[in-house]
């Protein structure tokens, strides 16, 4: 149901994220998702990747403030309105969404994000069937 | 007009006969009150009786600012705590304040060199001045006020903040003197301009400025902007508050009050007493104050002592304008800041790390602190995923920050390892502030 994202805390600064980016790529790890929140003074990437796993540990031992943590991935067809159908489940519960970003892979829509109550979300996938994507499909459709 | 004739135009053999007895008689009251004087002065041998005249001064040791830490609170004080009637305090480089009780007789004592400042500027008592020093725990409030009282002029208790009250304050009421830090004074301006309120319509003519460093180019600035005359004042709390030194008429080196605070210029390095007209730092012995009397204490402050013929017909020697501190101190809005201060704060927070940078600007008229902190990785380690942990560190480490120091600091959160590793304690501090 979930997928481990890496999350970096980033100076708004150049520089800094090629810095990261190039860490991974020298290690083989290759990028399947990526986003940026913004402020005036600081950024927080995040990333869905392959080994994850293997991706934190070459950061935080590049000194990356960096976090491993695990996001919600449903997969939707690749139709309109797929996205606010989902959405609509988890508002009707009262579930708020802290941050969403999408992507398409092999044809099938991926919705990544994290809400202000992980159990109860996780309850709603269930009850509501909606499918979900397991980590190891994501790597395997690289 | 001088407001003490006796004691600010006495002839400099007077002068000296007067100190060498008061200095006898302090060395003789904290021997016998003050048990950590009266150790240190055991240890180099010294009896109160060594002490003749004022000559023999340089045989006494130096107190610091670590001394009044070490014996933090009171350890210091000579009085009984019964004859007390005010304590101040001021920041302290590791969080620890310096306390100051005063007598009754030390506040009179302040009062009258405080109305002595103000007569020399050319404040009577037909004028009405508002003091825009900080009331409360820093001497430059009531210090000021009382010599106003004293003087016989009208006290306006402006404090600080509500600067637009204020100049309606000076408007409406007629105003024509006003205490206040030089920063403070251009900030009035811009916002009297800033109001549309012409400086022709105001009646200011005085104004006493000081507790920060400023400039020849910052005097000339305030006095055009605001019509008066500014003038400095010095002072500070361990050896009274603002009253310690003064501008005459003359805008040319400040007036010591050398019956009550003697003073001496020294080298930071050697700690020998050098002549007047070389830089060093200034030292002052208090030969009158009963509180919390203070033997040769080092200020930090360098700058010149010398004596020349002051057209004002005072007699007593004149210090130069501060050049500098011999130590780490930043004085920012008026307030002493240690960078240690920052430093104990940061080291309280088990999410930062030891980096920290102080950068300190005027913007606009007004200084201001911003510290940038290094964030532990182990910090982001733990589930970092959003800012709000962000936020909430900084917010929480500029409540603390404002706590400790007084004024309040901008927090800048940095990601590990992005802050120079440096060695000297300066290098700490970036001050972008240019005194032109």
């Amino acid at each position: 149901m979930t997928v481990h994202q890496l999350s970096i805390f980033l100076e708004n600064r150049s520089g800094t994220l090629v810095k990261v980016l190039k860490l991974l790529k020298d290690q083989g790890i290759q990028l399947i998702a990526s986003t940026i929140a913004d402020t005036a003074e600081y950024g927080i990437c995040r990333i869905i990747c392959s080994e994850p796993v293997r991706a934190f540990d070459i950061l935080r031992d590049a000194g990356v403030a960096v976090s491993l943590c695990e996001v919600f991935a449903l997969e939707l067809d690749d139709e309109p309105g797929r996205a606010a159908d989902a959405i609509g489940i988890f508002a009707a519960e009262g579930l708020s969404i802290a941050y969403l970003y999408s992507f398409l892979l092999n044809g099938k829509g991926v919705l990544i994000f994290r809400t202000d109550n992980a159990d109860k979300a996780r309850d709603v996938i269930k009850r509501n069937t909606l499918s979900f994507i397991p980590e190891k499909d994501l790597s395997k459709l690289l | 007009m001088i407001w003490n004739q006796n004691k600010e135009t006495m002839s400099r053999e007077q002068m000296r006969a007067l100190q060498g007895k008061r200095l006898h008689k302090v060395v003789s009251y904290v021997y016998h009150n003050v048990p950590f004087y009266r150790n240190r002065l055991q240890q180099m041998d010294i009896t109160p009786d060594d002490i003749r005249s004022i000559d023999d001064i340089v045989k006494l040791p130096y107190t610091t600012k670590q001394d009044l830490r070490d014996n933090y609170p009171f350890g210091l004080q000579a009085a009984p705590q019964s004859e007390i009637i005010r304590i101040h305090a001021s920041s302290g480089t590791t969080g620890n304040p310096t306390i100051v009780g005063y007598t009754r007789k030390d506040i009179e004592i302040w009062s009258e060199c405080m109305a002595r400042c103000l007569t020399a500027y050319g404040v009577t008592r037909d004028d009405i001045m508002s003091i825009a020093y900080g009331y409360g725990l820093f001497t430059g409030g009531l210090g000021a006020h009382y010599g106003v009282e004293t003087l016989g002029a009208a006290a306006v208790p402006a404090s600080t903040g509500n600067t637009e009250k204020h100049v309606r304050l000076i408007n409406d009421l007629g105003i024509t003197a006003i205490a206040c830090t030089p920063s403070y004074a251009l900030h009035l301006a811009e916002t009297m301009e800033k109001m549309g309120i012409d400086k022709k319509s105001l009646k200011l003519r005085v104004g006493a400025f000081g507790a920060e460093p400023w400039t020849e180019n910052m005097r000339t600035e305030i006095q055009q902007r605001l019509g008066l005359k500014g003038y400095n004042i010095y002072g500070l709390s361990e050896i009274m508050g603002p009253c310690v030194s003064y501008e005459c008429s003359e805008q040319d080196g400040s007036h010591i009050n050398e019956d009550h605070f003697f003073p001496e210029v020294i080298d930071p390095d050697t700690l020998e007493p050098l002549p007047y007209g070389s830089t060093g730092e200034l030292v002052f012995t208090t030969l009158t104050k009963e509180g919390m009397p203070l033997l040769r204490y080092r200020t930090r402050d360098l700058c010149t002592l010398y004596q020349d013929q002051c057209a004002c017909g005072r007699t007593s020697v004149k210090m130069g304008r501060i050049l500098g501190r011999s130590d780490d101190m930043l004085i920012i809005r008026g307030i002493n800041v240690f960078p240690s201060q920052v430093e104990s704060v940061i080291l309280s927070m088990k999410e930062c790390a030891p980096r920290y940078l102080l950068i300190v600007e005027r913007e606009g008229n007004l200084d201001t602190l911003t510290v940038q902190v290094e964030v532990r990785q182990e910090y982001f380690a733990q589930g970092f995923d959003t800012f709000e942990p962000i936020f909430k560190l900084e917010k929480e480490l500029g409540a603390k920050l404002r706590s400790v120091l007084s004024i309040s600091a901008k927090v800048q959160v940095k990601a590990p390892g992005t802050l120079e590793r440096s060695q000297g304690k300066s290098k700490f501090v970036i001050d972008k502030r240019v005194l032109k």
